[in-house]
């Protein structure tokens, strides 16, 4: 598996509070939930992640185990999400609904180009590329179906 | 020799295994979006209804339609499929799971992070999202990584105001934010024989705020004494020589109050130092402070005396507003000039309840003081109960027992 996009620089301990608000969890609107991901971060940042690799400081979705937050970036077009670290809700929140996390330490300058390579096990930012932990074959599986409700149906 | 989590879920840390669960629980926040993930598995199946509960606690009773509509599709659900239900009023979902459902040894899962609460009763117990729940509701089984473990060694005993809210925001503080990602903590040492299982509960609920994944406490005497009040009978376990990944030596007798500066957890000052900050509400409750102890602490500091700031008090449980009635502590809080709101979650979410204002500052006796959290704009700080009490009747941040 091999996605690319341009990186979306955040930093470290972006709680799922932020990911979206609390105030916006009344609803089975999935749009909502994207057109308001990051507002108390920085409104405008809802509008520029489509297609983007967001490259985050340590402990990434930490906080409450909605999975609306998971469900706002996959919504908004994110591709991927690099951070040295996840909260541990949040990355089988993400896994689980097809949208691939890969844990690296890496400088961040928005609009980079990004390429992580998941069978190769590796992220190139530019001229560098970084190994990345593998993720278990389980996981590999439930993102290659496109979640864990496709890979359960294809299970049957 | 295997640390407990090891032993529930029967493999090493570090190994990936699939376990039946013995108790799965959803609250009406993410009971939504469960059900919803669980109609797109299409299978139609619910594996062990017997083991599943849904508990309505986050926006009880409902406060707006939309609310309302949610709740009202979600409680016919669960009833239909035989599920245990509890409805609005009732209480919180890790405190009523910890009133005589969750047992020593058992494997929990909850769609909510403080899932972990329920480590003080010596079970594995941890939080899950919508998709996994759904899954769980149709098979009765998920996968887990068995998780490294942090010994927290306690010795002594607290000493005057000291709670175990303080030493919960004193361990959180010297593990960070995420010092303890994907880990166990385990808390062991005498001193833990001297914390009752509400204290507990508080301990274990702190957990997931330093990246954990559960933390847990052995079942002892007063475990086995408590789940006796509900009527179970259970052993208690004990407690094996073995080697953490990491150790952390904690002496009770030093903890002293103290609080969670905005917007972090992990950022903590002794009260002494903060005293005399500006508050426009205080908040007493949640499944971080609002048990039957909580409310005794509290009503002990306010007695026969007037609160200066407004106050909010949400018992955890119908239980736990049930004893403060019959006690008459109930009556003292009110006496005092409290707003008591029904049993549930209060303002703690900022959804209903005691939202506050921009610029607006609360002292909280709950677990996350996140930017916006209890109200676009407003600041919380958090604090065990014994300080939101003597700030309540300062109406500005105050130690308990008065300045030294
Ligand atoms: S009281 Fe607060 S932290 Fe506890 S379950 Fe309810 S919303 Fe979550």
């Amino acid at each position: 598996m091999r996605l690319e996009g341009r990186a979306v620089c955040l930093p470290a301990d972006i709680d799922t509070d932020l990911i979206i608000a609390g105030r916006y969890l009344r609803t089975k609107d999935r749009s909502i939930w994207a057109a308001r991901a990051f507002e108390d971060l920085d409104p405008s940042l809802a509008g520029k992640i489509r297609g983007s690799v967001i490259i985050a400081g340590k402990n990434f979705g930490c906080g409450s185990s909605r999975e609306q937050a998971a469900v706002a970036l996959k919504e908004a077009g994110v591709v991927c999400i690099i951070a040295p670290s996840f909260a541990r809700i949040f990355f089988r929140n993400a896994i689980n609904l097809g949208l691939p996390l890969a844990q690296a330490d890496l400088p961040c300058r928005d609009g980079d180009l990004v390429v992580v390579d998941f069978s190769a096990g590796t992220v190139t930012l530019g001229e560098t590329t970084t190994k990345i932990p593998p993720l278990s074959p389980k996981m590999l599986e439930i993102l290659a179906a496109g979640g864990l409700v496709e890979h359960w149906r294809k299970r049957g | 020799m295997a640390t407990l989590s090891e032993r529930i879920l029967g493999a090493p840390a570090g190994e990936y295994v699939d376990r039946p669960v013995d108790r799965a629980y959803v609250h009406d926040g993410t009971g939504v979006l469960t059900l919803e993930a669980w109609r797109a598995l299409g299978s139609g199946t619910i594996a062990c209804p017997g083991r599943d509960y849904v508990l309505f606690d986050h926006i009880v009773p409902a406060n707006t339609s939309t609310t309302a509509d949610l709740q009202h599709e979600l409680r016919g659900f669960a009833i239909g499929a035989g599920m245990h239900f509890s409805d609005i009023g009732t209480g919180i979902c890790h405190q009523l799971m910890g009133e005589g459902i969750a047992l020593p040894g058992e494997i929990i899962v909850g769609a909510d992070s403080h899932t972990c609460t329920l480590g003080a009763f010596g079970a594995f117990a941890t939080g899950v999202g919508a998709t996994d729940m759904a899954v769980i509701w149709a098979s009765g089984s998920t996968w887990f990584q068995v998780p490294r473990t942090i010994g927290i060694f306690l010795s002594g005993r607290l000493r005057g105001y000291a709670e175990a809210k303080d030493l919960a925001l004193t361990y959180v503080s010297r593990l960070g934010m995420d010092g303890a990602s994907y880990r166990a903590l385990e808390f062991i040492g005498e001193g833990v024989a001297h914390l009752s299982m509400d204290s507990r509960m508080t301990l274990c609920n702190l957990a997931v705020e330093t990246g954990a994944k559960t933390g847990l406490c052995y079942a002892d005497a007063v475990t086995v004494e408590y789940l006796e009040s509900f009527g179970k009978i259970v052993e208690p376990q004990a407690p094996p020589a073995c080697r953490y990944e990491q150790e952390l030596d904690i002496d009770l007798e030093e903890i002293v109050p103290v609080i969670a500066v905005p917007p972090r957890v992990d950022t903590i000052s002794p009260v002494s130092s903060l005293s005399g900050t500006p508050l426009d509400q205080v908040f007493v409750g949640t499944c971080t402070n609002g048990r039957n102890e909580d409310l005794l602490r509290f009503a002990s500091i306010v007695r026969g005396k007037k609160v200066r700031v407004r106050t909010i008090v949400a018992p955890a449980s119908r239980k736990v507003l049930e004893d403060a009635a019959r006690t008459g502590i109930l009556a003292e809080i009110l006496s005092a000039g409290c707003t008591v709101v029904p049993p549930g979650c209060g303002p703690c979410l900022g959804a209903h309840m005691g939202v506050i204002g921009k610029g607006e500052v609360c002292l909280s006796t709950a677990n996350r003081n996140f930017r916006n959290r209890m109200g676009v704009g407003g600041e919380i700080y958090l604090s065990s109960v014994s300080t939101a009490a003597a700030s309540a009747l300062a109406g500005e941040i105050a130690l308990p027992g008065g300045e030294e």
